[in-house]
């Protein structure tokens, strides 16, 4: 009986409504957690898997030998190598195009890589604006290796105790 | 005075008119303003009590929000779906928005700021908006698609079982104003006591009851099956784009302003001021739809959507009952005068 009197009443003074009401017009004063974009970044982890780069040494030489296993382990197939002979003997590629609109950004080709030659950036606001643009060629790959060389190679400098 | 300055060049009858226009525009206007930046405040609101900002990017803090939405939708085409009767197509808009316009007419802004003061301007808004169904309905059939039918059918439904809880709650207020002219109405919670003599102080609970019927009867969340985006898509305009969307737009956002309005006029004294000494005016009637309208957000964002048999429930089963006891109840009160309002 005491029970139901409850129940009627809590039903009636809309008890449960206020509450969820109170609990929302917290949440309307409450400081808001949007960032905003463009002009506030969220942190980026040093282990950031984004736009690929292929690297140099600081001598100049490019790094991959063409050894090719991160085309073999590339999930999506999205890495096609070609390489010869160069005249000094070593063998080095000639070509080497990441379709980044297969890529699935796993990361295994960095993994993979022993010479550290290629390897992903903290480059994630890059777009093509027609088709084939997302085909990026080595050319392509060793100037965004250029261009980002300082934080890449901060980057693995930071991770290099956990490899 | 601007009426006879007009008929000195046009002449009695074509001055008399024009005023006439332009009054109606006076209060349209301002009124489709109102709705522009009720849907900024709307997503403003529900973005903040989710932890977000909400458009801020067009114009300063996002103000320019509301033109360029409209823009977009006057901009796009209007499709109209090959089995959909075409006439009754395009005229469902026009059908939705002219009631929730037209009750405008007889609601009085300020002490004799009103277009039409009818003395049974509360009928006359009660009979006008029960006609914005019809737009709801035939856009549903016009349509010819399930989602659509379907929507316009719960809409019916509901708003049929609401008008009346709302209608009672409505007599509370006539039976203690005894007038349906909506400037009385106002003009009997005056006193020297402030808010204290507001209709809401006595009439508590059908103020409740009367708000949540007006939520429920312009179709808003937690009353929402007739659009029910979850379920039936988006209900009874499922099928419309473009400008015919934007009307239905406009209507749902003018009723919501309704019955913020009428709210504030039967219960919250008008533009009666809270505290005697301030002086009365619009801006109090301003601020007091403001405030009605900010519960339909916060609702909005704080309940769930109602299941339908639950909404026919509590329209019928709860609603009703609960109205006409409280109404006997308060005729028995005044009729033993023993009411102390």
């Amino acid at each position: 009986m005491f029970g139901f009197i409850r129940d009627v009443s809590n039903t009636f003074l809309l008890t449960e409504l206020r509450k969820g009401l109170m609990l929302t017009l917290k949440y309307f004063f409450a400081p808001k957690i949007t960032v905003q974009f463009p002009e506030e970044k969220t942190p980026q982890s040093s282990r950031f898997r984004g736009l690929h780069a292929l690297r140099r040494y600081p001598n100049g030489e490019e790094r991959c030998i063409g050894c090719k296993l991160c085309e073999a382990v590339c999930p999506a197939l999205a890495i096609t190598i070609e390489s010869e002979q160069r005249d000094d003997g070593s063998r080095r590629t000639t070509r080497y195009d990441i379709d980044l609109t297969k890529c699935i950004f796993c990361g295994f080709c960095e993994e993979s890589c022993p010479v550290d030659s290629i390897v992903e950036t903290r480059v994630f606001e890059y777009h093509g604006e027609q088709r084939g643009d997302l085909v990026y060629t080595k050319d392509m790959l060793l100037a965004v290796g250029d261009r980002y060389e300082e934080q890449i190679a901060k980057d693995r400098k930071s991770d290099a105790k956990y490899r | 005075m601007i009426v006879e300055f007009l008929s000195a060049y046009i002449g009695d009858s074509l001055a008399y008119f024009s005023w006439t226009l332009m009054k109606v525009l006076m209060i349209l206007i301002p009124v489709t303003l109102c709705v522009a930046y009720l849907t900024l405040a709307e997503r403003k609101v529900i973005g903040y009590i989710q932890l977000r900002l909400g458009p801020n990017r067009v114009g300063p803090k996002g103000l320019l929000q509301p033109f360029a939405d409209v823009l977009k939708l006057l901009t796009k085409e209007i499709i109209i779906p090959s089995g959909a009767n075409k006439f009754l197509f395009v005229v469902a808009p026009m059908l939705s928005l002219m009631p929730a316009l037209a009750a405008w007419a007889v609601m009085p802004f300020a002490d004799g700021w009103v277009l039409a003061n009818i003395d049974a301007g509360l009928l006359y808004v009660l009979a006008i908006t029960s006609m914005g169904v019809y737009g709801v309905i035939v856009a549903g059939w016009a349509s010819n698609s399930k989602y659509a039918l379907i929507g316009a059918m719960r809409s019916g439904a509901q708003i049929v079982a609401y008008e009346i809880a709302m209608g009672f709650a409505l007599v509370c207020v006539l039976m203690m104003s005894g007038s349906l002219n909506l400037t009385t109405i106002v003009d009997t919670q005056r006193s020297d006591f402030g808010f204290l003599s507001w209709n809401l102080i006595p009439l508590f609970p059908m103020f409740v009851v009367y708000f949540i019927s007006g939520v429920a009867e312009t179709n808003r969340a937690p009353f929402d099956v007739a659009e029910g985006e979850s379920e039936i898509v988006a209900g009874f305009h499922v099928e419309y784009s473009g400008t015919t969307f934007a009307v239905f737009f406009l209507a749902e956002y003018a009723n919501m302003i309704l019955i913020a309005a009428l709210a504030s006029l039967m219960f919250l004294g008008g533009w009666l001021s809270p505290i005697p000494g301030i002086p009365d005016g619009f801006a109090w009637l301003a601020g007091k739809i403001a405030f009605m309208l900010f519960f339909f957000l916060w609702f909005r964002a704080t309940f769930p959507r109602y299941r339908y048999d639950q909404i026919m429930r509590l329209g019928w089963k709860v609603f009703i009952p609960v109205t006409i006891v409280w109404l006997v109840l308060i005729g028995i009160l005044m009729r033993m005068e023993w009411w102390p309002w």
